[in-house]
């Protein structure tokens, strides 16, 4: 039975990530789950610089999941570098390095910066709803998106992923834009911007107003927009959107995904990647299955 | 230390307050590394309810493997108010031991819990091996008090006078003149920020546990955390992780 799949030329044991943001840089985690078990192990946003992120409160629950306004608190690549990777890298990891920045210049230098260090891949963040300038801004404009696409491209040494925000009105425009741009793969979805109010005190739960929403709540919205993305590009998908059981990771492969990440759900249970893979494979058991590539884009 | 997660089983609830519920979990060896001041997360059985509840240890028992939590039903339909309907033999995953807890100094203390901040300075008075007095603020009712009586002398404060000073727990320090050296406390942030302006004034060590909504509860998604005097070792920015880093802070270095 296989469940390898190939992303760009990097070959991931099995189609399960993680979603940035939600794991640390796996050093949290590393206490539950054995890193290199993973397919790879997707990091949270780092930027040129430290960021100190946005006000606290940052989270909240909602029916199903819950919602966040980190803001994208990082310690920099300098400490990325030194610290994160050499831990990934002695776990046994398949690393993709997730970029965040605030000017195409910010992508850019790390991006240049990462060319020589031992990681697999980068997902280009342009699609963080939680913080004012880059991110989101660069995501939900075609052109835009095509630029940095570029720009980053003509620097990188390893594959990238572009991630998609579903908080445009055609994402198929978007993966189009990112394709042409020339990404190596797209991730898609990253949470979807809303908004919670605590009615007894009148007031924003979440000081930044507004948050990403993540969780069970939002996995058909995902599934939906992968199996657009399937049809208008070529290039793999990296599928995530409020996955908690392997039933939830083979909706978006069968929708055109070659891969997942697994978000919100680490929150709920830590073992969730595990038990998601050992669903997977015993789902390819009970139907006969024997390459998990075969599962792909089933339906179509 | 490892933080494990378990599936506990409930040995015992009551209720002890309005809207206050004391229940004894069996959550293997969890209660074995447990130290007073750290917490548990406590899942929902409610599949639409997916972050875990930190709620402090209230006390620890390591011969039997439990740990007893106090805590606030804070609202209709909340996961709070599901645990309060649990049972002996219902079953519940648990993580933790979570965070650092307190370090235990022998210097004369002053252990000072504020509402619902109480129960973590219950197993923290009872281990502290010291010359040591309890102040404990409530609005109106009181609960947890009898068992702070058998270790220490108490005093108290509540909003409205119906026990001890009417006022804070600083009016109550002041009323009857309590003395110490370090401060151990928990409770809501005007009471902790006061109490750090107190140590500062007074020149006294100060130790506040805080509380801020959490996501994960192990130091990966940087939801809970608080602006630090200086900058942090693990995040490298003035802000620390309180589920990992604390939730007990020397006072001065943090900014509340």
């Amino acid at each position: 039975m296989n469940l390898s799949v190939n992303i760009a030329g990097v070959t991931w044991k099995n189609p399960v990530t993680v979603a940035s943001g939600t794991f640390g840089s796996g050093l949290e985690y590393g206490q539950f789950v054995d890193l290199s078990k993973l397919g790879a192990v997707t990091t949270k946003g780092v930027a040129n610089v430290p960021w100190p992120g946005n006000p606290t409160p940052r989270v909240a629950e909602t029916y199903g999941g819950m919602m966040n306004a980190i803001g994208l608190q990082n310690p920099g690549i300098d400490v990325f570098c030194k610290r994160d990777i050499p831990y990934l890298k002695d776990a046994g990891a398949t690393i993709v390095v997730n970029v965040c920045g605030k000017s195409q210049e910010d992508y850019v230098e790390v991006v240049e910066r990462l060319g020589d260090e031992p990681i697999d891949m980068m997902e280009i963040n342009v699609s963080c709803p939680n913080v004012k300038e880059g991110g989101i801004a660069f995501g939900q404009n075609p052109d835009a998106l095509y630029e940095i696409t570029k720009a980053v491209k003509a620097k990188a040494k390893q594959p990238i992923i572009m991630k998609l925000s579903p908080n445009v009105t055609d994402i198929t425009e978007m993966a189009r834009a990112a394709e042409a741009g020339g990404a190596d793969a797209v991730s898609l979805i990253n949470t979807l911007t809303g908004m919670k109010i605590d009615v007894e005190r009148q007031k924003f739960v979440i000081a930044n107003k507004t948050g990403g929403v993540s969780g069970p709540a939002i996995h058909p919205i995902a599934v939906r927009m992968v199996y657009q993305v399937a049809n208008a590009v070529n290039i793999p998908i990296i599928g995530m959107g409020g996955i908690r059981t392997a039933e939830d990771a083979l909706e978006f492969i069968m929708a055109g995904a070659t891969a997942v990440s697994v978000g919100t759900a680490n929150f709920n249970n830590p073992y969730t990647t595990m038990e998601v893979i050992a669903g997977i494979e015993d789902y390819m058991r009970r139907h006969n299955v024997e390459d998990i590539n075969d599962l792909i884009g089933i339906v179509k | 230390m490892a933080i494990r997660r378990v599936c506990a089983e409930v040995i015992s609830q009551k209720s002890i307050g309005t809207g206050i519920f004391d229940m004894v979990l069996s959550v293997g060896e969890i209660a074995k590394d447990a130290v007073p001041g750290q917490f548990v997360a406590v899942y929902s059985n409610n599949g639409s309810k997916l972050l875990p509840r930190p709620i402090s240890i209230c006390g620890i028992d390591k011969e039997n493997e439990t740990l007893r939590i106090v805590y606030r039903v804070t609202g209709e339909g909340t996961g709070t108010e599901e645990f309060s309907g649990y049972s002996a033999g219902t079953k519940v995953y648990v993580m933790g031991p979570l965070g650092n807890g307190y370090t235990l100094k022998d210097k004369k203390a002053i252990v000072i819990g504020g509402g619902i901040g109480i129960p973590p300075m219950l197993e923290l008075a009872k281990q502290l091996d010291c010359e040591k007095t309890v102040v404990l603020g409530y609005r109106d009712e009181t609960f947890l008090d009898e068992e702070f009586a058998a270790v220490a002398p108490v005093y108290m404060s509540s909003d409205f006078g119906t026990v001890g000073v009417k006022g804070t727990v600083i009016d109550a320090i002041k009323e009857y003149g309590v003395e110490g050296d370090i401060i151990y406390a928990c409770g809501p942030m005007p009471m902790l920020r006061a109490l750090k302006a107190y140590a500062e004034e007074n020149g006294m060590e100060a130790y506040i546990s805080l509380e801020e909504r959490m996501a994960c509860g192990v130091g990966a998604c940087l939801g809970c955390v608080v602006k630090t005097k200086e900058v942090d070792h693990h995040t490298h920015v003035n802000n620390t992780r309180i589920c990992t880093e604390g939730p007990v802070f020397d006072a001065r270095e943090v900014e509340i």
